[in-house]
């Protein structure tokens, strides 16, 4: 039997470094990227969840409490029928078959009970479930994309279904927990009722376990915190796994990756073992309570029998009490331990609720309506990261139903002003104006509806091609639809299609080229219908000639509409308005293609080379293009 | 499976055997104590101090008893889980190593999010069968294997009495197993397209934002997430008539045993310790009882789980070695395709993507591709690493046919630039180093520097240690595609693909690459598609290609001179556009992707935006 030690990846053993691999992302503990859970009251916080079912709780509480009784009267009725109908030379039947009739009773009612609290229970967890699930995806719908972009899907899918699966079970289990609770103090009442000598001592071990407990719940609450963490790492490596698994082929880093991946299931394995002790030691723990228990009473109330100041009644009494006693104790032992694992789980839910939302309306956000369609950036700065800025005092206006091109090297930051546009993220300084309006000024929903972008990446849907063209617009008829899809060159594709506008794509349009994907997102910003519309590279994987027809159609589309677009392909943008050229996040030169041609800076180089092959132009030529462009901005 | 953790199956197996024989012997022991006491009272036992060392023995038995039921228990749970933890861990390699050897053709069709619920939650389903499932029912076996062993040896009617709600739960558990089975199908299979639905959601928020189609995709939620939680719904029903049957079943017995038990004792034919025992054996079997109706749930939905992650696990790849397949030597690097048709013959169609290609790309023979969108470029470029198979003629390196060499040696000489970038959540390093972690930081930043990343790189402040979010968020388009290219170069593949890899990548930088790369493809076999022609217009040979057919081929001034599509593309690329296009839009013959609706009635202003 291969041991885990010798499967461990050994590959990189004798050389001088570890290998530049890793699967799954680096971030050790989830708190780096989430914070700590703003309010740490998990259970309070909880209730919250569970107020909206407090008539179906009301229920289920007396459904337990009723349940418990009979739980409670069964021996107690058994101990009646043992002391009366069975006291030695008693030949009447008639008392037993009474205690027995009524024995028979409180079993009914305990088997109703025990129906309806089970499945009220059962259900409003469930419920409960559904809601903090449903909570934590609302939530994301509108924490800022700078959180979304630095947090892996794969993480947040395992907040999102096996977190919230790990509540499950303590939900369940939490209502019981109130019956055996209630059974613990009942069954405490009747023994103290009794006898009370016997009914403390067999309860002096009680503060024992608490003390236990103390030691016990530090160190637990870490091993099950880390057990959860450690899944949840994993799930992020699968997940990628399962995303770049093209990229993994391509590369052929199938068994690196599997070597990898298997550090992290082994670090798993350990953590959720680690957890599993702690559970488990509970266990022994209570028993060993429970044995000094029954020693304790077998010891002394025997005593007390041969010293005839008990009847043998009362002992057999306190014997099936004591274990009905612990039992509960037992449970709600394993239940603490679920309680714990659940807490944590709990509170990586709490944590994405409370991811702060940056990106936020103001209380007296104006809708945006019936604007003219003009943006102006003023003074603007914003970087991704502090200290670095992408952007930096940008300002330019486009007016109402201009087009204005976006030109400049990669990186440049022409699609983080495009971003701005959307207040995907808030800037440092200066403002961001849509039709005179400060972004941060109008409510984000009807922004989104003034804006329509194609971006860089295509980012498609599974379902039809119908149902992707109008996402935003799921009102559009289909003749809008096909129109928006003539206009881009989809359409005779799309009529290819086995189910034409009914053919369902695969994940992320899979099933489609690049080229095909692009023109389809094309389609669904134009059916948005929007005053402005935003082309992020809308068309650098499209042929030149689909790209003709494309705009001659946006020609038409443009007229009463604002055009931002960007691309490197200049013959794409040679018609604008005006032509932005940015470098390095700051404006270097302003104007329409013949001004900028005759500047003969940074646009004219760059367009001389668009159709030169690389043989013809040398590269001082090029590094000379560059730093003109540099020296034009100092 | 449990075959490699024998000695943890066997150590589980004793414990449990163990505990449970603790399990049986404390309500003896009690009613042992019982008598001991009844005995002195009826003048049967002659001192009291000899009673009281009978009780002290007792007591200390059940001390001893409790304390090793409980550590037995622990053993026999932690094995339990243990095992289970281990199933686990063989079931997520299993799995993760099949899903990276399934073919592209695999992927295409199923999604990452029903994937991920079958890796998560089946995983998970499957694991805790053996802890839950299985070691349970074998407690609970022994429990009443001893039990009427212990009953029946006392009292044979009422033993048999006591044991009279065993059959009726066997049955109870075996006909809601199935049940709950299918219900359990369905559920899992709902929560895989939730799953699905927030996957989708969370990998393309940009565009929910964008679009600010929160609403929409909310709506979209809760309708699946009602549609589960209904199904979920049913499932407790059934389990819960279940599990409180069970229950009452057992009482019912218990009820039956006091009134019989109670009859003998009046009769005489039966002690009240005994009957003690009796009920103290049967209510140690109330809670595994209870348990069996969680288990008969839990066998259900690992079987339901099982039954999904074997699905995937039992999967071939389409796409693997053949048995006598030798490694592949690449000595000369000449690339053949030799009337090549494909075809994805699935649902989606089985549309001929590729007819009868044939062309040769060799070291210092670069050839170029052109072609609007679907006509078949990248699919092309992904039949020589063999993502897919030809499904007619062959492509061949150096002579041998690329079915007859392993797969990964195969895959180490070819290097695909793809159309879609995909970037890890790891630095840039590990990202430039990810086909070859071993590379030295020379070669990474060779190749960085060819693909004009190096200096941009060196300006960030953790430069090669700076993070890259999932899928390269943090990256500009065209670093990303920098990026890949570098990922490409470090392998120094004998033969290089570029699918459109510069799209995004402005014209400086992108003749700078191309100056950068001039030495390389002296040496390699290159394959450039591109739909910007300055990329591919020095190419030795260009084919365009239309509808998976090439259409036109030669050098670019042997294109231009034909004056067809590849003309009539370079007219438009470079000529400030008003000319060009009411040249073709007033000829008949339109470019490949023509359109006729789309084709505009007004010519004049054409695709100059509005110059107004
Ligand atoms: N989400 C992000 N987090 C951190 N940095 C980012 C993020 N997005 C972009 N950047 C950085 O900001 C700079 C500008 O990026 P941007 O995407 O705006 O460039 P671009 O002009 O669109 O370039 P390209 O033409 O290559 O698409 C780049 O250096 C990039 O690395
Ligand atoms: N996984 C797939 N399953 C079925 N059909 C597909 C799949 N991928 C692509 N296709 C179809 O195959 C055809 C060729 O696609 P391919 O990606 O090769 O085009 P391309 O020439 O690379 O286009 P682009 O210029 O847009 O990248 C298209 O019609 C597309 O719809
Ligand atoms: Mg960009
Ligand atoms: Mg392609």
């Amino acid at each position: 039997m291969a041991t885990r030690a010798n499967r461990a990846p050994t590959e990189y053993s004798g050389r001088a470094r570890p290998p530049h691999a890793v699967v799954g992302s680096q971030v050790e503990r989830d708190e780096e990227m989430f914070g700590k859970a703003f309010n740490g009251h998990v259970v309070r916080r909880f209730s919250g969840f569970v107020k909206p079912y407090r008539a179906l709780l009301i229920v289920a509480i007396l459904a337990v409490l009723g349940f418990t009784a009979t739980q409670l009267a069964i021996p107690l009725v058994i101990r009646y029928a043992v002391d009366n109908a069975l006291e030695i030379n008693n030949t009447d039947r008639s008392l037993l078959e009474t205690t027995v009739i009524v024995l028979a009773l409180v079993v009914l009612f305990n088997y109703l009970t025990n129906f309806i609290q089970e499945i009220v229970v059962g259900r409003t967890a469930e419920r409960v479930l559904f809601d903090l699930r449903r909570a934590m995806y609302t939530h994301l719908q509108r924490v800022a994309l700078s959180f979304m972009d630095r947090t892996e899907v794969g993480r947040l899918m395992s907040r999102l279904q096996g977190d919230v699966g790990a509540l499950q079970e303590f939900l369940e289990t939490s209502v019981f927990a109130i019956g055996d609770f209630v059974l613990i103090v009942g069954i405490a009442m009747v023994l103290i009722a009794v006898d009370w000598r016997l009914g403390l001592l067999t309860m002096s071990v009680v503060p024992a376990l608490l003390l236990i407990r103390i030691v016990w719940l530090p160190r637990a609450k870490i091993a099950f915190m880390g057990a959860r963490e450690s899944s949840s790492r994993l799930n992020g490596a699968l997940a990628e796994g399962i995303n770049g698994v093209r990229t993994v082929q391509g590369m052929s880093r199938e068994e690196v990756n599997a070597a990898l991946f298997e550090e992290k299931v082994d670090a798993n394995l350990k953590a959720q073992l680690k957890g599993t002790r702690y559970g488990q030691i509970m266990i022994p723990t209570v028993d060993t309570l429970t044995g000094i228990a029954m020693a304790i009473i077998i010891v002394v109330g025997g005593s007390f029998v041969l010293d005839r100041t008990l009847e043998v009644g009362v002992l057999l009494l306190f014997i099936l009490y004591v274990q009905r006693f612990f039992d509960p104790i037992r449970a709600l032992t394993m239940q603490y331990s679920i309680m714990q694992r659940a807490m944590a789980s709990g509170q990586r839910i709490f944590e994405v609720l409370d991811v702060p939302i940056e990106v936020q309306d103001k209380p007296d956000a104006i809708k945006l309506e019936n604007i003219d369609g003009s943006v102006e950036f003023k003074n603007v700065t914003f970087g991704y990261n502090r200290d670095q800025p992408v952007l930096q005092d940008v300002s330019f206006r486009v007016n109402p139903g201009e087009t204005v091109a976006l030109v400049g090297p990669t990186g440049s930051g022409k699609s983080t002003t495009m971003s701005l546009v959307h207040r995907f993220y808030e800037v440092w300084d200066g403002e961001v104006l849509i039709g005179g309006h400060n972004v941060k000024d109008v409510t984000q929903e009807s922004l989104g509806h003034q804006i329509a972008m194609v971006l860089q990446e295509p980012y498609l849907f599974s379902g039809t091609i119908l149902e992707n063209i109008r996402y935003r617009r799921e009102d559009a008829t289909r003749e809008e639809v096909v129109e928006a899809a003539r206009a881009v060159g989809a359409h005779e594709f799309i009529m290819k299609l086995p189910d034409g506008y009914e053919t369902s794509l695969e994940q992320r349009g899979g099933n489609l080229s690049l080229g095909q994907r692009q023109l389809i997102s094309f389609a669904r910003a134009i059916v948005a219908d929007a005053k402005i519309l935003v082309l992020d590279e809308a068309t650098a994987n499209i042929d030149s000639y689909t790209e003709m027809l494309i705009q001659q159609a946006l020609s038409r589309l443009l007229q009463d509409r604002t055009g931002m677009v960007i691309a490197h392909r200049l013959a794409t943008i040679r018609g604008a308005d005006r032509i932005v050229v940015l470098q390095d996040g700051r404006i270097i030169e302003e104007g329409n293609h013949d001004q900028l041609m005759q500047n003969d800076g940074l646009y004219a180089r760059l367009y001389s080379m668009n159709y030169a092959s690389f043989d013809d132009i040398p590269d001082e030529l090029i590094k000379a293009a560059l730093s003109d462009a540099e020296n034009r901005t100092t | 499976m449990a075959f490699a953790y024998r000695w943890r199956m066997a150590l589980a197996i004793v414990s449990t055997i163990i505990a449970a024989v603790f399990i049986l012997l404390i309500p003896q022991l009690l009613g042992n104590a019982i008598d001991d006491a009844l005995n002195f009272l009826s003048g049967e036992t002659a001192s009291k101090s000899e009673a009281q060392r009978q009780l002290l023995i007792a007591a200390l038995l059940l001390f001893g008893a409790n304390v090793l039921r409980g550590i037995f228990t622990m053993v026999h749970n932690y094995m339990g889980e243990s095992i289970g933890q281990h199933i686990g861990y063989e079931l997520r390699m299993a799995f993760y190593r099949k899903l990276q050897r399934m073919s592209y053709s695999y992927h295409n069709h199923v999604h990452t999010g029903d994937l991920m619920t079958r890796g998560m939650l089946d995983i998970e389903g499957v694991r805790l069968f053996v802890n839950t499932a299985l070691l349970r029912v074998l407690l609970l076996a022994i429990l009443i294997g001893g039990g009427t062993y212990l009953v029946v040896r006392t009292d044979l009617v009422l033993g048999l009495v006591s044991l009279s709600f065993v059959p009726i739960v066997a049955w109870r558990a075996i006909s809601t197993r199935l049940k709950l089975h299918s219900g359990w199908r369905n559920l899992q299979e709902k929560l895989s397209i939730l799953t699905r639905v927030m996957d989708e959601n969370l990998s393309g928020i940009r565009v929910v934002r964008a679009f600010a189609g929160q609403d929409y995709e909310l709506r979209k939620f809760n309708k699946i997430s009602d549609e589960a939680q209904a199904l979920a719904n049913g499932l407790i029903g059934i389990r819960v008539r279940n599990t409180s049957f069970m229950s009452f079943t057992f009482m019912l017995a218990v009820v039956a045993v006091v009134w019989l038990g109670g009859l003998k004792v009046i009769d005489g034919e039966l002690t009240v310790g005994d009957l003690t025992e009796f009920l103290a054996f049967m209510f140690i079997l109330q809670m595994p009882v209870r348990q069996l109706g969680m288990m008969v749930n839990g066998f259900a939905r690992s079987q339901t789980s099982g039954t999904r992650l074997f699905e995937i696990l039992d999967l071939d790849p389409i796409i693997k070695d053949k048995p006598d397949a030798k490694p592949l030597k690449v000595e000369v690097g000449v690339l053949r395709f030799e009337h090549v048709g494909f075809s994805f013959m699935d649902e989606f169609g089985d549309e001929q993507i590729l007819r009868d290609i044939s062309f040769e790309a060799r070291p210092g023979h670069t050839v170029g591709i052109v072609g609007p969108p679907g006509s078949g470029k990248s699919t092309l470029a992904h039949l020589v690493p063999r993502f897919y198979d030809v499904t007619a003629g062959r492509i061949t390196i150096d002579g041998h046919d690329i079915r007859d060499v392993q797969l990964e040696s195969l895959r180490r000489a070819v290097g695909v630039v793809q159309q879609d970038t995909f970037m890890f959540t790891s630095s840039i390093e590990n990202n430039v180093a990810y086909g070859d972690p071993w590379a030295e930081t020379e070669t990474i930043h060779r190749a960085t520097t060819e693909a004009q990343l190096h200096d941009w790189v060196r300006r960030l402040p953790r430069e090669y240690e700076t993070l890259v979010g999932e899928r390269g968020v943090s990256l500009s388009g065209g670093q990303r595609q920098r990026l890949s290219i570098a990922r490409s170069l470090m392998l120094n593949p004998k033969i290089i693909i570029f699918d459109d890899s510069t799209a995004a990548i402005d014209a400086a930088t992108e003749q700078r690459i191309r100056a950068a790369l001039k030495e390389i493809t002296k040496e390699r076999a290159v394959i450039i598609i591109s739909h910007r022609l300055s990329s591919l217009m020095h190419a030795n040979e260009i084919l365009f290609l239309d509808g998976g057919q090439i259409v036109e081929r030669g050098s670019h001034e042997e294109l231009i001179a034909m004056g067809g599509g590849y003309h009539d593309l370079y007219e438009l690329q470079i000529r400030p556009g008003d000319d060009v296009l009411s040249r073709l839009t007033g000829h008949g013959e339109a470019g490949p992707a023509a359109d006729p609706d789309a084709r505009p009635e007004k010519n004049s202003e054409g695709g100059n935006g509005d110059q107004s």
